[in-house]
């Protein structure tokens, strides 16, 4: 994992201090909320329903042991005893005091973390694929780097005052786990023709209320010059992208209304000035951080466990438990493991203070010390030997962290909807609740197969029901909570925006209009092979929007 | 409960001129409206589109030129010898597209003279004004000088150049290593 040096400490410890002063003034009296409210937004505190909620970065989604475990007592000395994972690989506490949150950071400063960037018109948290490292056909590790971004991005002097936010994803294997193509910048690693890493870079992907799949602005782009590139894409969107109206600020719009030929070019006249300049990343510096993300020491193991196979035979919770929340290491003798936070009945992405802790004993037991978080709002111990799947699922079932759903359509992504967010038109918690007691069957959760049910309580769509298999979308309709649906959307790297259904439905109404859908996928499919997504493409909207309106 | 948040409009703050080394900036300058004459023995600073229009024909004892967030800087890039002052304005604190403009002219056009912000400036965004390579500062704060200067001071270490001299942090990681290695 990346260390911070000398420099890095001093960057965050600097900001702690500072954002202490501005705080004290705020508590003083000496700063209104207006004027104090864009200084804590820089340091990811907002304000919210109930209370003020702290955004804290997890860069790219990964955690050390020790971390996770700040995480958790931050939790609870400082909050009500859980966090809240995003969508975003980040984890926010939902009821911190304003006079605590400067030693909230220090707290954080201690272990490495901050809440820099994680709100405002900046360049956000960076996020990746939450597999890195961990599988057979990646091609390069987007840690390496996202790290690089993380830093060229910190208090960047000219882009921290840009029309909008500004989010970037990287993937480092053919399959793209980190949704790169909804991203305002997406890298999608390639291994050009000379066997080097390159950059497929797209941009002006989104969701919010004009969603966009991101057109590919270069495919071939040379990693040296990943950050002179990136520099000639924000410069024009910072001189460029719309600042009338929020709504229409994000890069998604300037790029589809000058179209993305025209966008290129100003992005290369940019680039013409700024490439092989100050920016072009030097190899030691690349190879310095690189060397923090060396593989650890696996130990030399066969690519079968003998005693793997004879815990599935003797547990049958476990044997199902490996179906869906294990996935194959590049190691042999190894697997990853994804940790939910989706237990049927819960808000999905909560993890209270002792979860924490237990993920992390575990990670420093059978993970190389490494935690993962991943933008589906689950937890992932990147590096467990297959012999030792049994003892982590029994920790894991301890704590209540083994509901073996990972992928199924009780691993839905919520945001936290109107239960917290003042921008809510409806509940998002609630409805993912409902669903997943509906579908609370495992066989039945099984048998159905891989279905990614997204929802947001509004247009913004944190909760990215655009590129939901299923989507549900909260709208107010004259001061009701109603839902659309959206059918077919996926982030993968075949990334498509769903289609909108016709009229909303109710919330009572939703269980059972997603029953009809999932009968219906069911009785037309060619057989278990073909998943969901693949049925919808195979036979399109049609048949599933009339079983959703069936029987209303 | 919601937290309150006094809603009272803040009052007008007073401007500070400053420049980059803390000290106060040259306050000789005077703005000089469209229609107005500009006066032949003063510092006088006319609007972008005043100075692209009349520029061969405008006398002054030193002149600067106001350039706003939508303006292009690249017009002024044939005329930066004749400008002592090039006043960047902030119309709105949220509005960064001046940071864009003074680095192009520090970086791309090589400008000397004197890089004023104005505007919606607050001492909260100094310092990554003087990343970007500007000069001088006509600060709304009430807070004395030396409070404000300080904020001037904030970043003791930066991870990526700009238009300062701040190395970024590879080279001074490099050389970490190098009088380690000595
Ligand atoms: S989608 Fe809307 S309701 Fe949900 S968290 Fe985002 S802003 Fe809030």
């Amino acid at each position: 994992m990346y260390r911070y040096d000398e420099f890095d400490a001093a960057i965050v410890r600097e900001r702690v201090a500072e954002f202490r002063d501005q705080v004290e003034r705020r508590l003083r009296g000496e700063l209104t909320e207006d004027q104090f409210k864009p200084l804590r937004l820089m340091n990811g505190l907002y304000l919210q329903l109930h209370a003020y909620m702290l955004r804290v970065a997890i860069p790219y989604g990964v955690l050390s042991s020790r971390q996770l475990e700040r995480l958790a007592r931050i939790a609870r000395v400082y909050d009500r005893g859980y966090g809240h994972f995003t969508t975003r690989q980040n984890i926010q506490f939902n009821w911190p005091k304003l006079g605590d949150v400067p030693r909230i950071l220090e707290e954080l400063a201690e272990v490495e973390m901050h809440a820099i960037q994680t709100s405002g018109n900046c360049i956000r948290n960076v996020t990746a694929d939450h597999f890195a490292a961990a599988v057979a056909d990646e091609v390069d590790d987007p840690r390496v780097w996202s790290e690089i971004i993380r830093q060229w991005s910190t208090f960047h002097p000219e882009f921290s005052f840009l029309p909008r936010k500004f989010k970037i994803a990287v993937a480092g294997a053919p399959e793209d786990r980190a949704a790169v193509q909804v991203h305002d910048v997406g890298l999608h690693i390639r291994r050009g023709a000379d066997g080097s890493a390159r950059f497929v870079v797209y941009v002006g992907g989104g969701q919010g209320r004009t969603p966009f799949v991101a057109p590919a602005i270069h495919d071939d782009l040379p990693a040296e010059h990943l950050l002179s590139y990136l520099e000639a894409i924000l410069r024009v969107y910072n001189r460029y992208g719309r600042r009338d109206n929020m709504y229409k600020a994000r890069i998604k719009i300037l790029v589809s209304a000058l179209g993305i030929a025209q966008f290129r070019k100003e992005v290369d006249e940019e680039w013409a000035h700024l490439k092989d300049g100050a920016l072009t990343v030097p190899a030691e510096e690349v190879a310095r951080i690189r060397a923090y993300f060396a593989p650890p020491p696996f130990k030399t193991l066969p690519a079968r466990s003998a005693a793997f196979e004879q815990a599935k035979a003797d547990h049958k919770r476990f044997a199902r438990w490996t179906r869906t929340n294990v996935h194959p290491h590049k190691a042999p003798g190894y697997a990853i493991v994804t940790v939910s936070l989706k237990p049927i009945g819960q808000p999905p992405g909560d993890a209270t203070a002792d979860q924490m802790d237990a993920a992390a004993a575990l990670a420093r037991a059978y993970s190389f010390d490494e935690i993962r978080v991943t933008h589906e709002q689950n937890l992932v111990l990147p590096h467990v030997e297959q012999d030792q799947l049994f003892e982590v699922w029994k920790a894991l079932d301890a704590a209540g962290l083994a509901t073996p759903n990972v992928g199924l359509i009780s691993d839905i992504i919520a945001c936290p909807g109107l239960d917290y967010c003042d921008l809510a038109n409806a509940r998002s918690i609630s409805v993912a609740q409902a669903i997943a007691e509906t579908f609370a069957d495992l066989d039945a959760q099984e048998k159905i197969g891989e279905l990614k049910i997204k929802i947001s309580g509004c247009i913004n769509a944190c909760g990215h029901h655009h590129v939901g298999h299923i989507g549900i979308l909260g709208v107010d309709k004259k001061g009701e909570e109603f839902y659309q649906i959206l059918l077919g959307g996926r982030a993968d790297e075949r990334a498509r925006l769903g289609e909108i259904t016709g009229r909303g439905l109710p919330g009572e109404a939703i269980p059972d209009a997603i029953a009809r859908v999932v009968e219906r996928y069911l009785s037309l499919r060619l057989d278990e092979r073909e998943r969901f997504i693949d049925a919808f493409e195979r036979v399109g909207a049609q048949p599933f929007e009339e079983a959703l309106y069936a029987s209303v | 409960m919601r937290p309150s948040s006094p809603v009272a409009p803040a009052p007008a703050l007073p401007v500070l001129l400053l420049r980059a080394d803390g000290a106060p900036a040259d306050a000789a300058w005077i703005d000089v409206a469209d229609d107005a004459p500009v006066p032949e023995d003063q510092a006088a600073v006319v609007s972008y589109a005043r100075f692209l229009a009349e520029g061969a024909t405008l006398r002054a004892a030193r002149l600067g030129v106001r350039i706003a967030p939508a303006d292009k800087v690249e017009a002024l890039a044939p005329h930066l010898a004749r400008l002592a002052l090039i006043v960047v304005t902030f119309p709105k604190f949220r509005d960064g597209r001046g940071y864009t403009t003074a680095r192009l002219l520090r970086e791309r056009f090589g400008y000397q003279g004197d890089v004023r912000a104005e505007g919606d400036v607050l001492r909260d965004q100094l310092a990554f004004m003087i990343r970007c390579g500007f000069s001088s500062f006509a600060v709304k704060d009430r807070a004395p000088q030396e409070a404000v200067a300080a904020a001037l001071r904030r970043f003791s270490v930066v991870y990526q150049p700009a238009a300062d001299a701040a190395p970024p942090i590879w080279r001074r990681r490099a050389s970490v290593v190098r009088a380690a290695a000595e």
